[in-house]
């Protein structure tokens, strides 16, 4: 798979790659064809120890999360979490594995990574991070941010996209990637040196782009559809899970209130007395077994976002798509009106109206010579247009072929991730079932022996 | 001389009419030339011991039963309400509960029961001045002071009104079922719409069904013409009574002696009012708690039934995992047909037996009044004496008459009061039983519905693993 960013320093060129199945495989995959690429290139130490870093099999965790405060860039104070990004590399014959790097990183710098390599790849479906914010809360879940809850489990979503990128055939090669996990200084300087943000295409000219294209590859309007109906099912999804979460708590909770009025009733019955009192008992255990039966479920709903947010990294491939192709016809079409000029120049006839043509038909014709000149611009205009048209035709094939290939790599990625996540959800309502049918018939016997 | 007793002055037998089952077992034991059941009577035999529970009184065949005379006795009592209706307790009356709660064991009630209601059809009627809804009673008796072995009449809320009016003037210290109430304040748009009347339907049900129940109570003269007579019979005899001005006398004075206080509350008593205050506290408790999860289950299965349609829809968009994601729509749907299950059997099982417990709860606050009134009488009296030497001997007499009538008034009540307690607690018992089998079942039916899901994917797994390897 070629790249389209030209640099060689930032990452290695490698051989194409067979699909793959899962994500240690293609790491293996994509580190032993590192093998062979790294031995071509041999374009300088930087690349060769990124190369050897790669080669051993690599554990990324972010263990932990810490509130920081301190001051900000218009120098207020301010309050943040900040995030210990830990890499081990198991590279003992035992395969025990070695801790080899760990930093802190706060949210705000893996947002810039993942944006510059959103710039860097635009034909890969970037992983997406987690939440910045909390959405589809349900009430018992706080909207804050500073929630130990929504903080660990913001924990775990970084840990998910880093593992998603050091997984990914291509995107694990970045060599910011890399100081991302190892270079805990001047890191987000190094990122802002690549001037990375000069190349990122501006929002309104991918807006311009999506209107005024005319033949976008089929598949990829196709895509641009499955990712909005993707995105509109899963947070109408989320929404209405968070409603029934909160329903279901309020079920369960409401019971707890019989604990401990049984139990003060107890204290008035001679015989009811046990009976009332153990029940109420279990009624305090059914009432308190929704905290953590809802705690499980949020993380299927974390799974789901992810993929709610990958609509997002899909709909941002297509956009590129659209520009390139946009930018294409533009080209093209330029191209074929300079030459109509030029022709009309060289037979003298005069098909579409121009300014030229109307002031040589006011003022008279120019000079031989001046024309000469004229189409020998055009012709030499037309010489470079047709290099570009090529050139961008190249490039717009390369990047559909590359995307495509990407894409199909995501697909099989989220049906399986999905599937799992589908699956596991079931598993989750088996385990909050058997608890509740444990519950009641404890409940129903100590109700049988009042 | 009526076949029920032995020799005895007409308060003695109307006592072992309207007495306990103990009475008459008491009784019965006494005279052996008491043919305890007639030819083809149904009641198991007078040796059997009856259970004071919940069940009413053995049939005895129409001829053994001296009716008429009872009848007087009846009438005398309940015109005379400053006489007590029961009298002396026989002493082998078991009042242990644990006695009685073997011999529910032994007995089946429906062999004893003579006396089947039920209350249904409601109807709606619109005169000139109102609108109201009467109801449907249908009574099957086989005993012989009905006149017929089956009734059908209509009657309205103000008739069980009178009623129970006419059951509480009748035995004060008697628990009285009580009845729905006469208007539910908060949630009701109309006053009449189904679900209302519907609730009010079951409780007027169950209110004259433990009327039938109870020992005393369902030999109720009042309770018979309620029973049986016609529309127009009825509005005559309810003229019949007490006069207003005697009810207002009564009223007065137990205004009066209320203002005084009990002092002297007996120790059973004082136990009994303190029973009755944390039973009504928590009761009325548990009543909100219940009714409160009815809403949150309702709540919660009208958000289930927006929950599982958006996983088909996204089947639409997705060829590899529709089946899966049509699964758990389909489970989802299963669900929440489990908690609409579980929600009717919830306001069938549990909500109307609580709420009665609730009513009741007001009852026994009124009867432990009542109770203290009389007392009262009774101690004022006393007091009276210590001052007025002159009156000595006509307030001996009336403080006599007290006397017993006060003993008559807590025999009744602390007799009535373990019965009562026990059918609370097996009501109670069975109801949260019963809640407690719903929810099982519940989760019973949830637990299959996803455990076939995932065997179906697994197998679906299974056999994709299989079809890769050929």
């Amino acid at each position: 798979m070629e790249q389209t960013p030209p640099d060689p320093e930032r990452q290695v060129q490698p051989a194409s790659l067979e699909p793959l199945s899962g994500p240690d495989d293609d790491l293996e995959a994509a580190v032993s064809k590192e093998a062979d690429g790294a031995q071509r290139e041999g374009s300088g130490t930087d690349t060769m120890t990124e190369n050897n870093f790669f080669l051993k099999k690599i554990e990324i965790s972010v263990s932990e999360a810490e509130k920081r405060t301190g001051r900000n860039a218009v120098n207020m104070q301010e309050t943040y979490t900040a995030y210990l990004v830990e890499t081990r590399s198991a590279e003992r014959a035992d395969s025990q594995s070695v801790l080899t790097d760990s930093l802190w990183r706060r949210y705000s710098e893996f947002e810039l990574l993942r944006n510059y390599l959103l710039v860097c790849y635009p034909h890969i479906v970037v992983p997406p991070l987690p939440e910045k914010r909390a959405e589809f809360v349900w009430h018992k879940l706080s909207a804050d941010n500073m929630d130990p809850d929504f903080v660990e489990r913001r924990r775990i979503g970084l840990e998910n996209f880093l593992l998603r990128v050091a997984s990914h055939p291509v995107l694990c090669r970045d060599k910011i990637f890399y100081l991302f996990l190892t270079q805990e200084g001047n890191w987000k300087e190094t990122v802002n040196e690549t001037g990375f943000q000069l190349k990122a295409d501006s929002r309104l000219k991918a807006l311009n782009a999506t209107f005024r294209v005319k033949n976008p590859d089929k598949r990829f309007t196709e895509l641009k559809h499955y990712s909005d109906e993707l995105q509109s099912v899963i947070s109408h999804l989320l929404r209405v899970r968070a409603r029934v979460a909160d329903r279901l708590y309020g079920v369960y909770k409401v019971h707890g209130n019989y604990g401990r009025v049984f139990s003060e009733w107890s204290a008035i019955e001679k015989e009811m007395g046990d009976g009332l009192q153990s029940a109420g008992h279990h009624m305090d255990v059914y009432a308190s077994s929704i905290d953590d039966i809802l705690e499980d479920e949020e993380h299927y709903a974390d799974q789901l976002k992810e993929y709610l947010f990958y609509a997002e990294a899909l709909r941002a491939v297509c956009r590129k798509h659209e520009l390139m192709q946009y930018d294409l016809e533009t080209a093209a079409q330029d191209l074929a009106s300079k030459k109509q000029q030029c022709e009309e120049l060289a037979t003298g006839t005069v098909r579409t109206f121009s300014l030229k043509g109307m002031t040589t038909k006011l003022f008279g014709q120019e000079a031989p010579e001046q024309r000469e000149a004229r189409i020998k611009v055009l012709e030499e205009q037309i010489g470079e247009g047709e290099q570009q048209l090529k050139s961008k035709n190249l490039e717009g094939r390369e990047f559909v072929k590359n995307a495509w290939a990407d894409i199909e790599r995501f697909k099989e990625q989220k049906n399986r991730d999905l599937k799992e996540a589908l699956i596991s959800y079931a598993v989750m309502q088996i385990s909050m079932c058997r608890k509740g049918i444990q519950v009641w018939t404890n409940a129903k016997e100590c109700f049988s022996k009042m | 001389m009526g076949a029920l007793g032995g020799a005895g002055g007409r308060r003695r037998r109307a006592g072992l009419t309207l007495g306990m089952e103990g009475e008459r077992r008491a009784s019965r034991a006494r005279s052996s030339d008491l043919p305890a059941g007639g030819d083809g009577a149904e009641s198991p035999g007078g040796s059997v011991p009856l259970p004071a529970g919940s069940c009413s009184p053995a049939l005895l065949p129409a001829d053994v039963l001296d009716l008429d005379e009872d009848e007087d006795d009846l009438e005398v009592f309940s015109k005379d309400a400053s006489l007590m209706d029961i009298n002396s307790f026989s002493p082998m009356m078991p009042t242990s509960p644990l006695s009685m709660i073997n011999q529910i064991k032994f007995e089946d009630e429906s062999d004893l029961k003579d006396l089947f209601i039920t209350v249904d059809e409601p109807e709606s009627h619109v005169t000139t001045i109102e609108t109201f809804i009467t109801y449907r009673i249908i009574t099957k008796t086989s005993r012989g002071e009905f006149d017929s072995s089956e009734f059908e009449v209509r009657r309205r809320y103000q008739d069980f009104l009178w009623l129970k009016g006419k059951l509480e003037e009748a035995h004060p210290t008697l628990i009285i079922p009580p009845l729905p109430e006469k208007f539910i304040v908060k949630g009701m748009v109309e006053r009449f719409n189904d679900d209302f009347i519907e609730t009010r339907r079951k409780a007027l049900h169950t209110f004259l069904n433990r009327i039938a129940d109870h020992p005393t109570l369902t030999f109720n003269e009042d309770f018979k013409v309620f029973l049986t007579a016609e529309a127009g019979e009825l509005s005559s005899h309810k003229k019949q009574g007490p006069g207003l001005l005697s009810r207002v006398g009564q009223t007065v004075r137990a205004m009066a002696s209320s203002l005084r206080g009990v002092k002297n509350r007996p120790e059973d008593f004082m136990e009994m009012n303190n029973f009755i205050e944390i039973f009504s506290q928590k009761i009325n408790l548990i009543d909100k708690i219940s009714q409160r999860i009815y809403k949150e289950e309702r709540e919660y299965f009208d958000e289930m039934k927006e929950y599982g349609p958006i996983y088909v829809l996204w089947s639409a968009s997705e060829e590899d995992l529709v089946d899966t994601l049509k699964g758990i729509a389909s489970c989802i749907d299963n669900c929440c047909k489990a908690t609409e299950k579980r929600m009717s059997g919830l306001s069938e099982v549990l909500l109307p037996v609580v709420h009665e417990y609730v009513l009741y709860s007001e009852m026994l606050m009124d009867v432990m009044k009542r109770r203290d009134q009389i007392q009262a009488e009774l101690d004022s009296k006393v007091e009276a004496l210590t001052y007025k030497k002159a009156d000595a001997d006509l307030l001996t007499e009336e403080i006599g008459k007290l006397e017993d009538k006060v003993e008559c008034a807590n025999n009744a009540l602390k007799a009535d009061w373990e019965r009562w307690k026990q059918n609370m607690k097996n009501d109670i018992k069975s109801a949260f039983t019963d809640m407690a089998e719903e929810n099982i079942h519940y989760y019973e039916q949830c637990l299959a519905t996803w455990e076939s899901f995932l065997t179906s994917q697994t197998d679906l797994q299974l056999d994709e693993d299989s079809e890769d390897k050929l």
